[in-house]
């Protein structure tokens, strides 16, 4: 390796284990003894369970227990928790149910557990769970969320009324209805932000121990937040102390949002732990998967944008219903409120905004935050109202979007976020030019000679990441505080260990944070180790999710190495008989300015352990802690423009270009935010044109395998062009903004505004399968002969 | 119960087993090779695959009676005397994993892709077309598609050098 600082392109430290087998996930834990643990779960979507036979199983070899919701309850293990308190308008408290690990009354949705079966090899298990009768009187059913609003409606919880869970508002609805009274045009359309299954390749595991004579529990877990885990695990669900409970996240195979839940199974792994006496292992196979991770959108909303005379839009009114599924997941009513409607600006100044969310239960798995989670449903919504906007009043989508850009900051949205930093221009300009916006006409008749139909869309997103200012979330409702803590520890050898609260699951940490130290310190990287994903190693932290890694995790880090330099340099003085404001650190290297005297970074390392002569009154050692809470939200914002040819005959689209502009602040390793662009843009496409949870009208969920669910595969999809424009984030130390979530989010509108583009007709939604693009094109010819 | 003899890696293994065992079962929990995973269970995703007998095959969808006298390679086989295989290079120099979970897969299916194809023979369509039996959700295909080329252009560059 070598010194590789902030914009270095270095290869991934990580790399090397997963290119040789070697990686280290929770399913390759084996521990002495352990048994193994399989559900049984619904087949109805709503049930009563009046009965739970369990002889037959119990008979069954190698069955060690089958329990129960009623020992669950029994033993004092709490309800599954949602960790922020949203109030609807009129001021009342969110309406939550009650949600059980495993249910022993009332089950609502197809899959949910009522009892585990433990036993010695996972085969004997699963035939066992098999072989557990539960009696169920099946109730009536709700999968839609506007149906389960509706009078006479199935009821799901006895605590929300109508199903309703909030009716919740933001914005000034009397300034927007004045802005419509007065506007030249009005754009109205009905938008669905369909359901999507977040689809990590790594299954959901958890392997529980029990160590009885310490009275202290032991959970390795996929988990993008293990601390978060355990303080749930601790304070809400009562299964330990905190001090009697190690959470373990090794290589966690992907999460997107889906891993940072604290889910029924692992709470069950852990009690049953202890219950039955041996370690209790699970592993989600692809179809519970499907059935009990936490589901991402699924909105249905009507907005509509009120433009003046100069096409300057004057207001936008936004009427949303939210699906939150079966149960309140832990972020699940964040994501529909604070992180969606305080985006509904875009990068546009608007005057006027009002917003209403209504939230709803229905007898479908949960929904909670997937990658983007809030933001991309917003940004579709105002990215289709743009587009859809400028077709109308017969403006460029460009120069509609240009006409409305917000050009001076800090600038002061009409829903709570204040943006610091951004140009917009200059990443849609970027975007144009990388697509040869100018060369379409061209184009098009090209693909026109060729019988296809050829169309671009747009797409300018903004996000708000670096979650988040503590206080700020905390007065909106979150019952935690999202800071990010580090320790940056230099061992006498002068080789640093950085640990994080953060947790990797793909981003590349162990690189992206080891060049921090390599620039500050002119170290090798491979002086540099990561330490993460261990309660019992990293003091605490509050994980990875909503891009925070970089602009909240990184921040503390840096903090903490301002620690470590200062006291460096203190020795360094010290031992140099220098000016402390004279020591320069460069290259490994502690050095006096304007002199050749110098220490090397492991001379004065060995200094601070050996302790023999450090200025009077210094503690020994090299180590230091810091916990950073931001300041304010950081604004990532960029403009994807899609091109696509659509087949007329079958209905098939093709992307045959797609650009995306990014201006994620300060990058530290261009090929690992270019790696994250990918991936998001993959997961934006496949919403656009492949993905969607399907439920039958009784709750069947109809694409629960992946020969029903359409992930998007490597010839669905064509090759990025990617380019950044970097303005600084004034708000944390490196003027990072992060990027985890940004193709995601950008990119399902500039599909649909191509495909829209290419066969004239708007009322298309998502995902644009062939049938669906075929038929809206056949019916818009049929039309335009009539 | 069956008596399953194969050689691993190199290494002649047997192990009396549940008839039912699925060859990846085999390797991950039987012989502890825990490099390939499981990532799906109806044979879709890939994560899985491992090369009997010279041929790329999904290991959940193959019983370890099946396999019986062959001679399986994993992920850990691939590699020789400390040397990464050109493909498992190729995916580090180009970015081609983030979370690594389906990596075990992809690199075996690109092996056996670029075996079939001949080294230097793989353009862009007809590698996205090859990998239509492994999923990623990380990478968004980008960067493993130019690791797969990559590889394929090296090793052919090799091929011409050794004549």
């Amino acid at each position: 390796m070598a010194v590789e600082g902030i914009g270095a392109r270095a290869l991934r430290k990580e790399d090397k284990r997963f290119i040789t087998g070697k990686g280290r996930y929770t399913d390759d834990m084996v521990l002495p003894g352990m048994g193994h643990a399989a559900f049984v779960r619904s087949p109805h979507a709503h049930a009563r369970v009046k009965g739970i036979d369990a002889s037959a199983a119990l008979a069954m070899p190698g069955v060690d227990a089958v329990l129960t919701g009623d020992q669950l309850v029994g033993d004092g293990i709490g309800n599954l928790i949602c960790g922020w308190m949203i109030h609807s308008k009129d001021g009342s408290p969110m309406n939550m149910g009650g949600w059980r690990a495993l249910e022993p009354e009332v089950v609502r949705h197809v899959g949910q557990a009522v009892a585990v079966v433990v036993a010695d090899t996972p085969a004997q298990a699963r035939d066992a769970a098999d072989a557990v009768v539960v009696d169920y009187e099946e109730l009536p059913a709700v999968v839609d969320a506007i149906e389960a609003l509706a009078p006479g409606a199935p009821q799901i919880h006895p605590e929300a009324a109508g199903n309703l869970i909030f009716d919740w508002e933001i914005g000034d609805e009397a300034a927007v209805e004045a802005a419509f009274d007065n506007a030249a045009h009005v754009t109205r359309m009905e938008i669905r932000n369909n359901r999507l299954v977040p689809n990590p390749m790594e299954p959901r595991a958890a392997l529980a121990s029990y160590d009885d004579a310490e009275e202290h529990y032991t959970l390795y877990t996929t988990s993008q937040n293990p601390h978060v885990a355990r303080l749930v695990l601790s304070a809400f669900y009562n299964v330990a102390p905190e001090h009697k409970l190690r959470v373990i996240a090794p290589d966690v195979g992907g999460g997107f949002g889906s891993k940072i839940y604290i889910y029924p199974e692992e709470m069950v792994c852990l009690w049953a732990s202890k219950r039955v006496g041996r370690p209790v292992k699970w592993v989600s196979d692809r179809t519970e998967a499907f059935l009990t991770d936490a589901h991402g959108r699924d909105h249905r909303s009507e907005a509509e944008l009120a433009l003046d005379a100069d096409n300057r839009i004057t207001g936008l009114r936004v009427k949303t219903i939210a699906n939150l599924g079966a149960y309140m997941s832990l972020f699940s009513s964040s994501v529909p409120t604070y992180l969606y409607a305080t985006l509904l600006s875009g990068q546009y100044d608007i005057p006027a905004i009002h917003a209403n969310v209504k939230t709803v239960y229905t007898n479908t798995t949960p929904v909670d935050a997937y990658r983007g989670a809030g933001r991309p449903e917003a940004t579709y919504l105002l990215e289709r109202l743009m587009e859809t906007a400028a077709r109308e009043v017969g403006l460029s989508p460009a120069e509609f979007r240009r006409r409305n850009f917000v050009r001076s900051f800090p600038h002061q949205t009409p829903v709570i976020m204040c943006y610091d930093a951004g140009d917009y221009d200059a990443t849609l300009d970027a975007a144009m030019k990388a697509a040869d916006y100018d060369g379409f006409a061209a184009r098009k008749a090209e693909a026109a000679s060729r019988g296809k139909l050829r169309g671009i869309g747009l797409s300018c997103y903004i996000e708000a990441c670096g979650i988040a200012p503590s206080a700020a979330v905390g007065s909106l409702g979150a019952g935690v505080g999202l800071w990010e803590s580090a320790e940056v520890r230099v061992n006498p050898v002068g080789t640093v260990e950085v640990l994080t609260g953060s947790h990797s699951h793909g981003q590349g940490h162990e690189t992206t944070f080891a060049q921090l130290i390599s620039e500050r310190f002119g170290l090798d990287t491979d002086a540099v180790s990561i330490v993460h994903g261990d309660t019992d190693k990293v003091q605490f932290g509050m994980g990875t999710y909503g891009s925070r890694s970089g602009a909240v995790g990184m921040s503390a880090i840096v903090k903490a190495l301002d620690k470590v330099e200062a006291k460096a340099k203190k020795i360094a003085a010290h031992l140099m008989e220098a000016a402390e404001g004279d020591i320069q650190i460069e290259g490994g290297e502690l050095k006096v300015a304007g002199t050749d005297k110098k220490l090397t970074f492991t001379e004065v390392a060995l200094a601070a352990y050996t302790a023999h002569n450090l200025p009077d009154g210094m503690e020994p050692g090299l180590k230091e802690g810091a916990f950073y809470d931001p300041t304010n939200f950081t604004f990532p914002a960029g403009t994807y423009v899609c091109e696509v040819e659509v087949d007329p005959e079958t209905g098939k689209t093709e992307i045959v270009n797609f650009v995306a502009a990014d201006d994620f602040g300060k990058v530290i390793n261009p090929m690992i935010v270019e790696g994250q662009v990918h991936g998001g843009l993959v997961q934006g496409i496949g919403q656009a044109l492949l993905e969607n949870a399907s439920y039958d009208e009784n709750g069947q969920l109809l694409t629960a395998s992946y020969m029903d669910y359409s992930m998007p595969r490597a010839d669905d999809v064509p090759s990025f062009k990617l380019t950044t424009h970097e303005t600084l984030c004034p708000g944390n130390p490196l003027g990072m903004k992060g990027c985890g979530e940004a193709g995601a989010i950008g990119s399902p509108p500039a599909v649909i505004n191509a495909i829209t583009d290419a066969i004239g007709s708007n009322d298309l939604a998502m995902p644009a399968s062939p049938e669906k693009v075929w038929a809206l094109y056949r019916s818009a010819m049929r039309e335009a002969a009539e | 119960m069956s008596k399953v003899s194969m050689v691993l890696n190199g290494k002649p293994v047997a192990a009396d087993v549940e008839d039912r065992t699925l060859l990846v079962s085999f390797i991950r929990e039987v012989r502890g090779l825990t490099g390939t995973h499981v990532g799906c269970d109806t044979s879709q995703c890939g994560a899985c695959v491992v090369h009997v007998d010279g041929k790329a095959v999904k290991s959940c969808t193959m019983l370890a009676a099946q396999a019986d006298g062959a001679e399986v390679v994993t992920l850990e086989g691939l590699a020789s005397g400390g040397a990464l295989h050109p493909v498992q290079a190729a995916f580090k120099e180009n970015h081609g994993l983030q979370c690594g979970f389906c990596t075990p897969g992809m690199i075996m299916s690109a092996v056996d892709m670029i075996n079939r194809h001949g080294a230097g023979n793989l353009d862009e369509t007809t590698i996205r077309h090859e990998l239509e039996g492994n999923i990623c959700r990380c990478t968004g295909y980008h960067n493993i598609v130019k690791a797969i080329k990559a590889a394929s252009d090296q090793m052919a560059g090799m091929a011409q050098a050794a004549e």
